[in-house]
């Protein structure tokens, strides 16, 4: 009974959960409206697209590698959807799945850039960051799609039933896909296989190289739904959307516990890390504290949390040594 | 290897050549205002790309050069117009400022063993948030004159003279990389840690110090754009600093430091950085529509490590590297 509390206790997921069960506590004792129906339903809003933004990057960082052009990825998604609705005034639907291709698309020349060169990610998605952003502006001409269609305004700004916003219903069927994907499917251990050992993975016959390609596609996929998302909550195809992604697409999945030298990752961590984040922006907005410390306090999760993987990894390796 | 063989000659060459064809497509762009203006901004980019290929010297990264840099260049406008300190003093102080966030930084990785890119990644959030805080986002705009005349002044009627002040930290780079231990110790560490260690370096000490010069060139950039705006306005460098990433890895990268650490180009880091401001400049003054330029941007960087993994396979296969 105890060993199995403890087990629990150390997973990537029981620290989080038990800061948002206090931190939760402690603040709607404070602010008793931080319960209200409609305060959890903008919180929800915010879990909802964060989420996937930061299960996009969470599968990047599985493989050991990081991925800058997740936000340019996403607004050019977005800004696509939007453009598509306007301009060749396509169904929701259909504009949103080549949304999605486009996504994909992007990912994949990451991934086969990356695979076939061996460059380093960061100077890859550094570039592509940049001539997606280009590509973006250049459509755009850095002015918004007004245009969307009441049916996708609605999707993102209406209720399910209680405070359940619809937007949720896509966030939901996200997670469960990526956490089946890792879990339950080839492609997914193959992609924390090579994060783990990259050497091992390839002798062990795991092609490296489509895995790669398979982490950045699936990377560029959740980055554009991400971006979708937005649209249908902003109602507006704005060319700014993804241009504040990339502190918090880290934050979240190392809060959940993820290793930055790939091969180990938690879902529900990520999740639970997105939703330290949304509870503290909230917090910040209730005590009506300076929205801009927002940074400030993410950028002190993103060091305390690898600090605190950092110190695990340590204690880790020592039990190890003593086996 | 020969001179015509190197990344420098050819980048000199590229910008001759590119120098020479924007001037015949366009009447502008060799005119005496936009080479002003031309060199301005170059000088900016040239510092902003010495600032990254400090710490990529050591095998390193620092996203929060933006960060630190507007945060210098506030901390200077803040010093004089709100302290009263003479510019001088505040110019240094401000300087000291961007090299002790450096050194945060530098103290934070070598303490945590983490990789520099996820420490930069969270304190630029951090410098940055703070910054907007302290300053409520509001400019200084009531910097002294002094500041905004350097930053019009022209050499030979054209030049401008913030490229002189390039020109100097380029030159003082080059003594500490050539002539100083300290120098060469950063190249040993960044080339291989553990034999730098071995070797009686103090690798740690080496790092933090990488990083607080980092910081310092930051700051130093940023007060060469208060000069150039006559005014510290918080967004100079975008959201969180974002902006400055661009330019501080194209110069390096084309320039030919080798992102693994242990070598240095500076010459190639000055001629990459001048060559996509040229760049930049050349495709505004054709009129190829202003928005379209940060894709062309990201895709020089694209092909410019392709062009650099070609080209040292190449030598390699011939058995010249």
């Amino acid at each position: 009974m105890n060993a199995r509390i403890l087990r629990y206790l150390q997973s990537d997921w029981a620290g989080p959960l038990l800061i948002i069960v206090m931190g939760g506590a402690v603040i709607a004792a404070l602010k008793p409206t931080f319960l209200s129906p409609f305060n959890i339903q903008v919180l929800l809003l915010a879990i909802s697209v964060n989420a996937v933004i930061a299960l996009s990057q969470m599968i990047i960082i599985g493989i050991g590698q990081m991925n800058l052009s997740v936000g340019a990825i996403g607004g050019l998604a977005a800004i696509s959807f939007a453009g598509m609705m306007q301009v060749w005034e396509l169904p929701p639907l259909m504009a949103a799945i080549l949304a999605l291709l486009i996504g994909l698309t992007g990912g994949l020349v990451n991934g086969f850039i990356i695979a076939r060169t061996g460059i380093s990610a960061f100077v890859i998605t550094l570039a592509s960051l940049s001539i997606f952003k280009g590509i973006n502006l250049g459509i755009t001409k850095a002015q918004p799609f007004y245009h969307v269609p009441d049916s996708v305004k609605a999707f993102g700004n209406t209720v399910m039933f209680g405070p359940i916003p619809w937007l949720v219903s896509p966030m939901v069927v996200t997670v469960l896909l990526v956490f089946y994907l890792l879990t339950r499917q080839r492609v997914g251990r193959y992609i924390l296989a090579v994060g783990g050992n990259l050497h091992a993975a390839e002798l062990s016959g795991i092609s490296v190289k489509s895995t790669i390609m398979w982490a950045h596609a699936i990377s560029g996929i959740l980055a554009a739904m991400a971006g979708i998302m937005l649209v249908a909550r902003l109602q507006l195809g704005q060319p700014s959307i993804g241009d504040d992604w990339l502190i918090l697409s880290f934050a979240a999945p190392v809060i959940g516990g993820a290793v930055l030298a790939g091969g180990h990752v938690s879902v529900a961590g990520t999740v639970l890390g997105v939703v330290i984040v949304a509870i503290i922006t909230q917090a910040l907005v209730l005590f009506e504290i300076d929205p801009f410390l927002v940074q400030v306090v993410l950028g002190g999760l993103i060091l305390w949390a690898v600090g605190m993987n950092r110190i695990r990894e340590v204690r880790f390796q020592k039990s190890l040594k003593r086996i | 290897m020969r001179f015509y063989q190197t990344n420098e000659f050819g980048l000199f060459a590229l910008i001759i050549l590119f120098g020479a064809f924007f001037a015949l497509a366009t009447p502008g762009f060799a005119s005496v205002f936009n080479v002003f203006s031309l060199t301005r901004i170059m000088s900016i980019d040239i510092m902003i790309g010495f600032s990254m290929m400090v710490v990529i010297v050591t095998g390193g990264l620092n996203l929060a050069v933006g960060a630190i840099g507007v945060s210098a260049a506030m901390a200077c406008g803040w010093l004089i117009e709100a302290a009263g300190v003479p510019y001088p003093v505040a110019i240094l102080l401000a300087l000291a400022f961007g090299a002790f966030l450096g050194a945060i930084n530098g103290i934070l990785i070598v303490r945590s063993g983490l990789h520099s890119f996820i420490i930069t990644l969270a304190t630029m959030s951090i410098f940055f948030g703070l910054m907007i805080y302290l300053t409520h986002a509001q400019a200084f705009r009531v910097i002294v004159p002094e500041f905004a005349q350097f930053g019009k002044l022209r050499l030979f009627g054209t030049v401008s003279a913030l490229l002189i002040v390039s020109c100097i930290f380029a030159i003082a780079l080059y003594v500490l990389y050539r002539f100083t231990p300290l120098g060469r110790q950063m190249l040993a560490a960044g080339a291989n840690a553990a034999a730098s260690e071995l070797s009686g370096i103090r690798v740690d000490r080496t790092y933090i110090i990488c990083h607080a010069l980092s910081g310092a060139l930051a700051g130093a950039a940023a007060l060469m754009v208060v000069a150039r705006n006559g005014a510290a306005i918080p967004s100079m460098a975008g959201h969180l600093g974002q902006d400055w990433l661009l330019p501080a890895f194209l110069g390096p990268v084309l320039g030919g430091t080798l992102l693994m650490g242990g070598r240095v180009s500076l010459l190639g880091t000055f001629l990459g950085s001048a060559l996509v401001t040229m760049l930049t400049n050349g495709l505004l003054q054709l009129r190829v529509g202003e928005f379209w330029i940060q894709a062309m941007l990201g895709a020089i960087l694209l092909f410019a490590v392709l062009l650099d993994l070609a080209r040292r396979s190449y030598l390699q296969r011939r058995g010249i590297y």
